[in-house]
């Protein structure tokens, strides 16, 4: 199998090896690039900047509710924190984060590629992105927007005076970002997989990036032209949302939801594909129900098309569109289901260890299915009228988003950063990061259920004092999840320069990316990989030949 | 030299669509000033619309004389999602008053009704 370049360094008799991190220096060397590899970096770094910054937006928010008049800010402030959080989480950080630095990264290597498709249409997704980033800082900086990242209207078009142009056209810029990303994927998996690769051989988050890029295509186009007539309306006056004008605001929330929605299984679904690699990893088995669990992503990526309408069972939705909404939206829980089953059918029997990735794996698969199951609860049309715009949403969609989106996140990258830097980090840091997280997180998060069950709607500054001591909870429960998040940005920072080296395969773990060397090198392997074996062969000795 | 005709060929047939779309946009702008009674004039709108990006996909996009399946998997889906988002936004829009709001409902946004129309 191919390795990274190696020679020896003139004068020295010392070998090194050349690969993607050193054979170009400089700045202009990187904003200029067209590797993959170095696009997932470029990614990385943005978005963990917009991690950051939606984080402390957060966290002024958590610190605000720990009195019941508003500790910290005024009304106005807490209505544009939770703006910038939600936007600025959504749109610049869960969604573009799996996809853009893991499947940047590993896509092309997963299938045995030189890069993607379009290197070129890649860089330019991560400059668009910079720039619908740097539209929505300014309107962050020049006075903050308050619509929430709904942007519901007639709010937004009519009665704030705050920057929503700007934001809306930060939304409609990202929107081109991810829809170029999720072209380049769908094309890459088609196109480029290495001679042997069929794709019952790919492995899963091949599959799950794939529905996930479907998803981008797909649904970013209708949020980047609601956005456009948000705008349109907001600067013209024509009638599209607004009553007064004759416009429908219910219509907005169609146009929204229909992308809405799907976003979820956006940021969901490459996590998910993440969790398989690390299941099979940690436990030594091929994925239980592969097939299963590959059609399931195309089943969640299907249905999400049509179960926008739950947000809308107490917006004067018809009762008959309801029933349709609340039954497709109870069916998405099926092939939700199947992923989970067979995780954990996959580790029976498996020969199962428990490396920080694998904590962060098992940690996901708890945390989602407490927010899968809350999902069927609201997705019960006269549940959901109690509970709508409660706690008990923020609640359930933090468990899908971060006990999901991000536990995968963190779980990807702690499996693919020795193959990402070439370094290790210490497990044993790491393993503690994972618990504290996962206690921290059910601290922050369980208490919310109970207060949307006990009536405390989401988006206040304030509420009844008598709701203080389980916002307390959860505000002591952020800042250890704060202190969980903070770990690995210490501990990789470390690796960087004192982590012992990886090594080609640190885990043992079957995949093409496996089998090239840490770091990669430019073309990530020096001969076309031949497969003859599909990508979770742990009881088969690997038998991946290569050609040049 | 064969090149160079097809080429001008090509060019032609740009222009002349780029034409008939601007004759469009002319007819649906003069049909907005006649009054067709229930609703027709959005029909008659819509229907120009379809014509329209239609052109633009089979000419500008080059979907016509397309034999890739892949290109026309992708012209099926999209147009499928856009089916799927007109098809189900409006079945609520057009079954929401199969069943009356309860009376209690009524009155209250009759009051809410008046009370906006005096502000006004």
């Amino acid at each position: 199998m191919g390795t990274a370049s190696a020679a020896t360094l003139p004068g020295s008799g010392e070998e090194f090896h050349l690969h993607y991190l050193n054979v170009k220096h400089g700045l202009k060397a990187w904003l200029l690039t067209t590797d993959h590899k170095r696009i997932a970096w470029l990614y990385f770094f943005t978005t963990t900047f917009f991690f950051i910054v939606g984080g402390l937006a957060a966290t002024f928010m958590r610190l605000n509710l720990i009195s019941p008049q508003g500790a910290l800010v005024e009304p106005e402030t807490y209505n544009k924190l939770f703006t910038i959080h939600g936007t600025i989480m959504i749109f610049f950080f869960l969604a573009p984060a799996v996809p853009t630095v893991l499947g940047n990264f590993l896509i092309p290597m997963m299938v045995g590629a030189r890069d993607v498709a379009f290197p070129k249409l890649n860089l330019l997704s991560w400059y668009i992105f910079i720039t619908a980033g740097a539209i929505f800082l300014y309107s962050v900086i020049s006075g903050g927007v308050d619509t929430g990242w709904t942007f519901y209207t007639p709010l937004s078009t009519m009665y704030l005076n705050t920057h929503v142009l700007s934001a809306a056209m930060a939304v409609f810029i990202s929107g081109f970002s991810s829809i170029l990303t999720g072209m380049n994927f769908i094309v890459t998996i088609h196109k480029m997989r290495a001679p042997g690769l069929t794709w019952f051989r790919l492995p899963l988050f091949i599959w799950s990036m794939y529905a996930a890029s479907l998803i981008f295509v797909l649904a970013m186009p209708v949020i980047a032209i609601t956005m456009a007539l948000v705008m349109i309306e907001r600067i013209f006056h024509v009638g599209i949302f607004d009553p007064a004008l004759g416009g429908d605001p219910v219509l907005f929330q169609h146009l929204f939801w229909f992308f809405g929605h799907p976003e979820v299984y956006i940021l969901i679904l490459p996590s998910m594909g993440v969790i398989s690699e690390l299941m099979a990893a940690f436990s030594r088995r091929r994925v239980f129900g592969y097939g299963f669990v590959a059609f399931s992503s195309f089943a969640i990526g299907l249905i999400s098309f049509i179960v926008w309408g739950h947000h809308m069972f107490v917006s004067s939705e018809s009762a008959y569109a309801g029933i349709f909404f609340s039954a497709m939206s109870m069916a998405v829980a099926i092939p939700s289901a199947v992923k989970v089953f067979n995780w954990i059918a996959t580790m029976y029997k498996g020969s199962v260890s428990f490396e920080a990735p694998m904590l962060f794996a098992l940690g996901f698969i708890g945390l989602f299915t407490i927010g899968g199951l809350t999902g069927v609860f609201l997705a019960s049309m006269g549940l959901d009228i109690f509970l709508h715009d409660t706690y008990f949403v923020v609640a359930h969609f933090h468990y899908i988003m971060v006990g999901g989106a991000i536990m995968g996140y963190l779980g990807g990258l702690h499996y693919w950063w020795p193959k990402m830097t070439g370094k290790m980090y210490p497990d044993y840091w790491a393993r503690i990061s994972a618990l504290i997280i996962f206690v921290g997180f059910n601290l922050t998060f369980g208490p919310q259920f109970l207060l949307g069950v006990l009536g405390e709607p989401r988006r206040y500054a304030t509420y009844p004092p008598n709701f203080q001591f389980l916002n307390i909870m959860s505000s002591a429960g952020a800042s250890i999840l704060a202190v969980g998040y903070l770990l690995p940005f210490i501990y990789f920072i470390w690796s960087a320069k004192y982590g012992a080296p990886a090594g080609p395969n640190p885990w043992g773990a079957r995949g093409l990316e496996w089998e090239t060397a840490s770091p990669p090198p430019v073309h990530n392997f020096d001969v076309t990989p031949v497969v003859t074996h599909e990508a979770y062969d742990y009881e088969a000795v690997s038998e991946t030949v290569a050609v040049s | 030299m064969a090149e160079h005709v097809a080429h001008v060929e090509r060019k032609r047939v740009y222009v002349t669509i780029w034409i008939v779309l601007l004759c469009f946009t002319a007819l649906t702008t003069g049909v907005a000033y006649i009054d067709l009674g229930s609703n027709w004039n959005t029909v008659v709108a819509l229907a120009i619309a379809v014509c329209k990006a239609s052109l633009v996909v089979l000419f500008f996009m080059h979907v016509r004389n397309v034999s890739e399946r892949m290109v026309r998997v992708v012209i099926v889906t999209a147009i499928f999602t856009l089916t799927v988002l007109i098809v189900i936004s409006f079945s609520d829009f057009a079954t929401r008053k199969l069943i009356p709001p309860p009376p209690g409902l009524r009155q209250a946004s009759h009051i809410v009704v008046h009370h906006l129309g005096e502000e006004q």
